[in-house]
């Protein structure tokens, strides 16, 4: 070693030390994810993909849900994520678009917005499945069937009020990630629109709005697949333990794959024999949620180039 | 420099205060700015020179916190009167910011942004006003062949003439101009400063400007705004040779900044 480098030179010390337990721990905790995220793939993939069969996706399932597939959940499924985002996502995004573009910080209805933004956020799925029993069941549709004289049609559970009590559910999400999405649009995009006379809604129209759609897209999505695997808060409220046919209208009953997982593995006479077709629909439900979030990732890179 | 038209006075502060919260930010402005001249505000950062711009098209607005006192009359009119619409007076009275921003459409909707918020233009109304509106910020030649491209593929330079141009399509009388060059190259500086003594002619410009030897070149009035007044208003070859002011000599003799 020249004498010129001498001062340069490595020397080992405690601090040496940190840095490599530093460096190794939170590398081992990035890599457990990759680790967690694999096995759980590659467990339900290796078990389930032998039994994903074109008879099991397209067919019913018979014998008391021992044998046959699991059409009318996936049906199910995807009807109550399209409901559920169909209420959801319009009520999430006005409310995101008042906070963010409308209400003072400080004013008292924007507290009281944002208190029940963060109460909802908490509270535990099994309760909004109650209070959609409750509300959307009891209340409204008893209340409808009322005004209607109608003799039990919408008072009864049913999938239109399940996926209610779902949009209920991601609420919270859609609407602080559409804030979220609102806010990023730079501030003097929307000056610069005042500036040549637009009001405030044509500001948020035509400038707001399609700057942020990507960000909106992707969120709702992301929230809305969120949603689309919980049971609990569809329990009470018409998913069935199985029906040869699928849903014909908005008050009907409905399988669903979460809740069809949940049945398969603790309610069937002989857990062991189903055991194939829990992992079979495990790995459905799985890949109908992945499905969503890279449709998310989809429309944000084709968003971004167009 | 020699103004052609007779002076005529366009817009007229009096006592104009403008608060941030508890910040007194502007504080009793009064002053007379002509038709078809050039005046400019100078100052350090924070003296108000931009806030004072901003209440002339009721900008400040946007601030929640902000509030203003004070008239602000546009050919007599007070624009703060309860019955004049916001709306109007910034069609009337265009911007141009320090941090030029297309929207993120073509270059040709850019331009017609402004049009189609106002009614439904046609096609051939909507393409003349396009290319005239290019055509006076100097910017025609240059896209006239791509005008359905993204108007973020322009340079900086560019993309500044082009949120000129959008200005001028609503055929505003008066355009503010806040710091429009401090954030571009020397030459793009010279081309937009070259078109704001072209277009002077039709348009009574106020600009705000860090930059005290663009005051001297561009304007024909220049006021120095120092801790929310106004210390000194004068033609400009006036203040710049004679200040009447210590502040404003400091100012100028580049004593602080």
């Amino acid at each position: 070693m020249g004498r010129g480098s001498y001062g340069f030179r490595k020397e080992w010390s405690w601090y040496t030390l940190v840095g490599v337990a530093a460096i190794s721990m939170t590398a081992l905790a990035a890599l457990a994810i990759v680790g967690l995220t694999l096995s759980l793939l590659g467990h339900f993939t290796l078990e389930g993909l032998p039994h994903v069969t074109w008879e099991f996706l397209t067919q019913p399932p018979r014998n008391n849900n021992t044998e046959g597939g699991i059409f009318p959940a996936i049906y199910g499924t995807v009807l109550l994520v399209v409901l559920m985002s169909l209420m959801g996502v319009p009520i999430g995004t006005a409310t995101a678009l008042y906070l963010s573009e409308y209400a003072r910080e400080d004013s008292a209805l924007t507290r009281w917005v944002r208190f029940g933004v963060n109460t909802l956020a908490g509270v535990p799925a099994i309760v909004f499945g109650l209070f959609g029993l409750g509300f959307f069941v009891q209340f409204l549709g008893k209340g409808i069937d009322r005004i209607f004289g109608l003799e039990l049609v919408w008072g009864k559970p049913a999938i239109i009020w399940a996926a209610a009590t779902m949009a209920v559910l991601t609420l919270p999400v859609v609407i602080v990630s559409v804030e979220e999405a609102l806010r990023s649009v730079p501030r003097h995009l929307r000056e610069a629109a005042f500036a040549l006379g637009a009001t405030r809604w044509q500001t948020i129209w035509h400038v707001v709005l399609p700057r942020a759609l990507t960000g909106i897209l992707t969120g709702s999505i992301l929230a809305v697949s969120r949603g689309a695997g919980e049971v609990a808060p569809i329990l009470f409220l018409g998913v069935a333990y199985s029906l040869p046919e699928l849903p014909k209208g908005l008050t009907s009953q409905f399988m669903e794959l979460g809740y069809h997982l949940y049945v398969l593995s603790t309610q069937s006479p002989d857990v062991e024999t189903t055991r194939p077709l829990q992992y079979a629909t495990t790995l459905v439900l799985l890949l109908t949620t992945f499905a969503l979030n890279l449709s998310a990732v989809l429309l944000r890179l084709r968003l971004r180039r167009g | 420099m020699a103004p052609a038209s007779p002076l005529q006075v366009k817009i007229r502060t009096i006592e104009l205060n403008v608060y941030y919260g508890y910040k007194h930010a502007l504080q009793d402005v009064t002053v007379d700015i002509y038709a078809n001249r050039v005046t400019a505000f100078i100052g350090p950062s924070g003296c108000g020179k931009s806030t004072f711009l901003r209440a002339l098209n009721r900008m400040n607005e946007l601030i929640p916190s902000a509030r203003t006192t004070g008239r602000v009359e546009i050919d007599g009119i007070n624009i703060y009167d309860p019955e004049v619409d916001v709306v109007q007076v910034r069609r009337r009275i265009g911007m141009v910011f320090q941090q030029w921003v297309p929207f993120p459409k073509s270059i040709y909707e850019n331009i017609a942004f402004g049009l189609r918020l106002n009614g439904k233009p046609s096609k051939a109304e909507l393409d003349a006003v396009v290319e005239h509106s290019l055509r006076r910020a100097a910017l025609w030649d240059e896209v006239k062949d791509r005008l359905q491209h993204s108007a973020l593929e322009l340079s900086g330079g560019q993309q500044q003439r082009l949120c000129i141009a959008r200005a001028l399509a609503v055929n505003p009388e008066v355009l503010l101009m806040d710091e429009p060059c401090s954030a571009l190259d020397p030459i793009s500086t010279a081309k937009i400063e070259e078109l704001i003594e072209e277009l002077k002619h039709d348009y009574t410009i106020v600009i705000v400007t860090h930059n005290i030897q663009q005051a001297a070149r561009i304007s024909d009035y220049t006021g120095f705004f120092y801790l929310g007044r106004l210390v000194e208003y004068n033609r400009t070859r006036e203040l710049f040779t004679n200040p009447q002011k210590r502040e404003t000599e400091q100012y100028i003799t580049g004593r602080f900044g």
